[in-house]
């Protein structure tokens, strides 16, 4: 099976590996870069589970080859918490009870960042549309559709830097 | 109920803590199945038959073990070798862990390949080469139960036909007679769709077996680890696996419904595989396979009658039900009840006389018969009962809330029982619809309904009134294969007042670690915060029976309480000797015993705790702990009122959801937040195989659809928005007067959202609609009816 050297910076940190062309995105920030936050839900593109930010667009890393995000910028779940804070949404979903079982959650708030990175005002049917790529099983999404309306409010309040 | 006893700080009952499992999932530091990696693990990857019904003339699996990476290929030859190629399945009946001679539905495990990685296995999985000669293929179960029906189970003694089981319920003679008598009677056949729970995480499992001790460990998605495990011991006890050396693990499980509670031939196949091979085995199934193999939901054929008096006064109800249970009975049930707690079926309502019965048919589709967030075959009975009400409402031209309310139980009938020999513990059925009522504004949307119609636009209006059975159950009645549907607490309070506790249930997002704190809070006064909980390990955790039909609070939840008292018990003498006073000059507030009128002399939890362990009276044990296995004396009936408003569009047959209001009585509250949390997942669980899910299959035993392109699980777009409010008839048997709340609404929601839409056109003679209802059905209806 043919491979290939790679370079994908993750979070802010360069990973080099080398890989085979087939190897899914996905299977490369769980199983290569050990990062689990990441799910895998239904291999198809459908659920979301496995949702992570290429460059800062909504992905769903199940359905990339890692020889795609080659010198590309990969964000996932692990890389919301900065210096010790959590974002907002990843707040928004604690304190709006938006996850029950936690398994399409982090799909789930990396899609509502890209929302909230282009529409940082939405209507809630702008957030329903938004993560309409995303399923979830458990909350029946009217608690995560507050969440990320608590992490827009939340992100307006604070002042660019 | 009442206001919270306890502070928020202390947070017990009544209080919206927040969920204690929170801060890890919203990292990403969840530990789901896939995310745990055992030194020198390997991973399976399964062959599965494109037949639904085919003689194997010959597996070749010399390619697949040339592949490089690949170390095994596991067939039902080789698991004969072991005697491990059948295992029971939870209904006493048998089912093929790997097949030796024929395939009896499509995507049956064939055989599996172990591989150094998930890629090699799949490469693997494409090498190994089935010869098949396809045998005939019986999927209706109504022909399978014909004479020259093809016999699926032949493997089995004395199996002349595809027939399962026959069960029955109630006073057959009696209806009768009833339905004879009656002024009106209303006949409909309902059928409730195969569906699939579709849990976002998959089923999945890592085997490792140490040959020198004999150790095995097992991480799986399993929602009744202790009861796999006994169940594993059972099975290969004569390979030498012993329940003392067998340790089951649940981590993190992402959704189960239901759909985690069988043992799947996966699973039995990665353990013989490590035991073969003596590598760790990771096994996670992926979607295709979740769908299309894993045991289904309902697929239950209604025949159902209802009779009444002129004046609506309903008096008898009879459903004869043909069960497909697809090749093997793999359903959960209680061990006495095959067609689980479907005698629930006479729901809210003062039937005098009612009789049910039901027949298992075996047919060549996946096994199972599971529940989808359901407590054992309830959605079925409340679908019935339901649809019935409105028909015949319909047929007296009467109002459905009108027909409702004339039937209802009384709320001064409770203790209730039913003509199925249910005892109901409480309830107020009529102060919960008319809450509903009111919420929504029921005579301002008849009136309006009645304009739209004259303007020719559809809208209908639709209600259930539901009343479940949950938190099995009393071990007189429940058990699963001989083991009694008890469940267990046990606690223990450390020196300094913290606390670790641990179930034998194990939590699905149902939030168990919040809940159970709270429990633990409100009965000794220990801070949330300072209560850790622990579920799914059958090494540390007591023996229980697991999390399903709605049975954690009602019975774990219980013997959570129980242990608290008994600690509470010792807690007193503790105190006493501390404050240097009788037991009797004590009183508890949640936190404290302080002498009778001297509140200043008291001792917290705390300094009991610490003294229990320094400074205990002599003669005393030391320490502070205790266990309890409740068993439960009946079981709980939480139930609801639901209104749901549909437009419908006529020229394309969608149907849209303009409100849902879900009124629900779950007993005394622990978590408002998750009881809401729980109300608005089991609605979208109970509008989607309304509105969308169905999983079908062609003659030859194809299935229709099998993944998500095809099945379709609701998303933020489709979901209504769901209107909550509640009522609050505690359970009066359950320690906290709680009855659990976890599939009330996916149990309630269907018939609602149906009854709403056969309203929409019942001007136009629609008496009944199958669901799901999709705009192709719906605008069918609307097209039929106006050709003919």
């Amino acid at each position: 099976m043919a491979t290939q050297s790679i370079t994908v910076t993750i979070n802010g940190e360069a990973k080099s590996a080398e890989v085979e062309d087939r190897l899914l995105l996905v299977h490369l920030i769980r199983d290569n870069c050990g990062l689990t936050g990441t799910h895998i839900g239904c291999d198809t593109t459908h659920c979301g589970a496995c949702t992570v930010l290429l460059d800062g667009t909504a992905v769903k890393s199940c359905t990339v080859f890692a020889v795609q995000a080659n010198g590309r910028e990969v964000t996932t779940i692990e890389g919301m918490v900065q210096n010790g804070d959590l974002h907002p949404l990843q707040a928004g979903f604690m304190e709006e009870h938006g996850l029950q079982c936690g398994f399409c959650t982090p799909g789930m708030i990396m899609a509502s960042k890209a929302l909230l990175d282009k529409n940082p005002n939405p209507t809630d049917d702008e957030i329903r549309w938004g993560i309409s790529g995303n399923l979830c099983r458990c909350t029946g999404y009217m608690n995560i559709v507050k969440a990320v309306q608590y992490a827009a409010n939340k992100l307006q309040e604070t002042p660019a830097e | 109920m009442a206001e919270p006893r306890t502070s928020f700080e202390i947070g017990g009952m009544g209080h919206s803590v927040k969920r204690k499992e929170d801060p890890r999932f919203i990292r990403g530091q969840g530990n789901f199945i896939d995310d745990i990696v055992r030194p020198g693990m390997v991973y399976m990857d399964i062959v599965r038959s494109p037949y639904a019904h085919a003689k194997i003339k010959s597996i070749n699996t010399e390619k697949a073990l040339a592949l490089p990476g690949v170390a095994a290929v596991i067939t039902g030859e080789t698991l004969k070798e072991y005697n491990l190629h059948m295992m029971p399945t939870l209904m006493s009946d048998t089912q093929m862990v790997l097949p030796v001679e024929k395939v009896c539905y499509q995507a049956q495990e064939v055989a599996a390949v172990v591989a150094t990685d998930r890629y090699s296995a799949a490469d693997g999985v494409e090498l190994v080469e089935v010869e098949y000669e396809p045998l005939p293929v019986v999927i209706d179960p109504f022909k399978a139960l014909e004479k020259d029906a093809p016999i699926i189970r032949d493997d089995k003694e004395g199996q002349d036909s595809n027939h399962i089981f026959h069960w029955e319920s109630g006073d057959k003679e009696g209806t009768a007679q009833a339905f004879k008598d009656a002024d009106v009677t209303v006949k409909q056949d309902i059928y409730l769709p195969r569906i699939h729970v579709a849990s976002i995480e998959t089923c999945g499992i890592i085997s490792e077996f140490n040959s020198v001790t004999g150790q095995l460990t097992c991480w799986m998605t399993t929602q009744a680890p202790h009861a796999i495990r006994t169940v594993i011991a059972l099975v290969a006890g004569h390979v030498g696996l012993q329940e003392d050396k067998i340790r089951v693990i649940s981590p993190d499980i992402g959704g189960g419904f239901g759909g985690k509670v069988p043992i799947y031939p996966g699973y039995i196949i990665a353990i013989a595989a490590s035991v073969v091979t003596g590598l760790p085995i990771k096994w996670i199934e992926d979607r295709r396979e979740n769908l299309q193999a894993d045991s289904f939901a309902r697929d239950y054929h209604m025949k159902c009658e209802i009779a009444a008096d002129k004046d609506g006064t309903m008096n008898a109800l009879r459903i004869k039900t043909i069960a497909d249970h697809g090749y093997a009975d793999a359903a959960c049930n209680p061990s006495k009840w095959p067609a689980g707690l479907f005698s629930i079926c006479t729901g809210s309502y003062d039937f005098k006389n009612a009789f049910t019965e039901v027949d298992g048919v075996y047919t060549n589709k996946p096994p199972g018969g599971i529940a989808y967030r359901c407590s054992f075959r309830v959605t079925e009975a409340v679908h019935a009962i339901e649809r019935m009400v409105d028909m015949l409402a319909d047929d007296l031209d009467m109002d459905p809330a009108e027909l409702r309310l004339k039937n209802f139980i009384p709320s001064s009938a409770f203790p209730y029982k039913s003509p199925m020999g249910w005892e109901y513990d409480s309830g107020n059925y009529e102060g919960a619809l008319k809450l509903a009522m009111k919420k929504i504004g029921y005579d301002a949307l008849l009136k309006e309904q009645k304009e739209k119609r004259e303007r020719g636009e559809l809208m209908g209006v639709g209600i259930s009134s539901f009343t479940e059975v949950v938190g099995a159950g009393n071990s007189k009645d429940f058990d699963i294969l001989g083991l009694k549907m008890f469940d267990s607490s046990e606690i223990r309070i450390h020196p300094t007042g913290k606390v670790t506790a641990r179930f034998g249930t194990k939590s699905q997002g149902q939030g168990h670690e919040t809940t159970y704190a709270q429990i633990i809070a409100e009965e000794l006064g220990i801070p949330v915060a300072d209560i850790s909980i622990e579920e799914g390990d059958t090494d540390t955790a007591p023996y229980g029976l697991g999390t399903y039909a709605s049975r954690s609070t009602p019975v774990a939840g219980a013997a959570g309480a129980m242990a608290c008292r008994k600690i509470r018990n010792k807690a007193k003498k503790i105190a006493a000797h501390l404050l240097e006073v009788s037991e009797d000059d004590l009183e508890w507030e949640p936190g404290k015993f302080s002498v009778k009128g001297i509140p200043k002399k008291a001792s917290t939890i705390q300094d009991v705790a610490f003294a229990a362990y320094t400074n205990h009276p002599q003669g005393m044990e030391a320490g502070l702990e205790a266990v309890s296995y409740y068993d439960p004396p009946n079981m709980t009936f939480p139930f609801g009122s639901y209104i749901c408003v549909v437009d419908i569009d006529s020229g394309t047959g969608e149907v849209k959801i303009r409100r849902f209001v879900a009124v629900d009585d779950c007993g005394n509250i622990i978590n408002p937040m998750i009881v809401e949390g729980q109300i608005h997942g089991g609605l979208t669980m109970g509008f989607a195989p309304a509105m969308l899910e169905e999983i079908s299959y062609d003659e030859e035993g194809n299935m229709t659809g099998g993944s998500f392109m095809d099945y379709l699980v609701p998303t933020a777009v489709e979901t209504p928005k769901w209107e909550t409010d509640k009522t609050c008839t505690p359970s009066p048997h359950h320690p906290l007067g709680a009855k659990g709340v976890g599939e009330s609404a996916t149990v309630g929601a269907p018939a609602a959202i149906v009854n709403a839409v056969v309203d929409a056109l019942s001007h136009l003679g629609v008496k009944h609609m199958e669901i799901p209802l999709t705009p192709e059905k719906v605008w069918r209806a609307i097209n039929q009816k106006k050709a003919a």
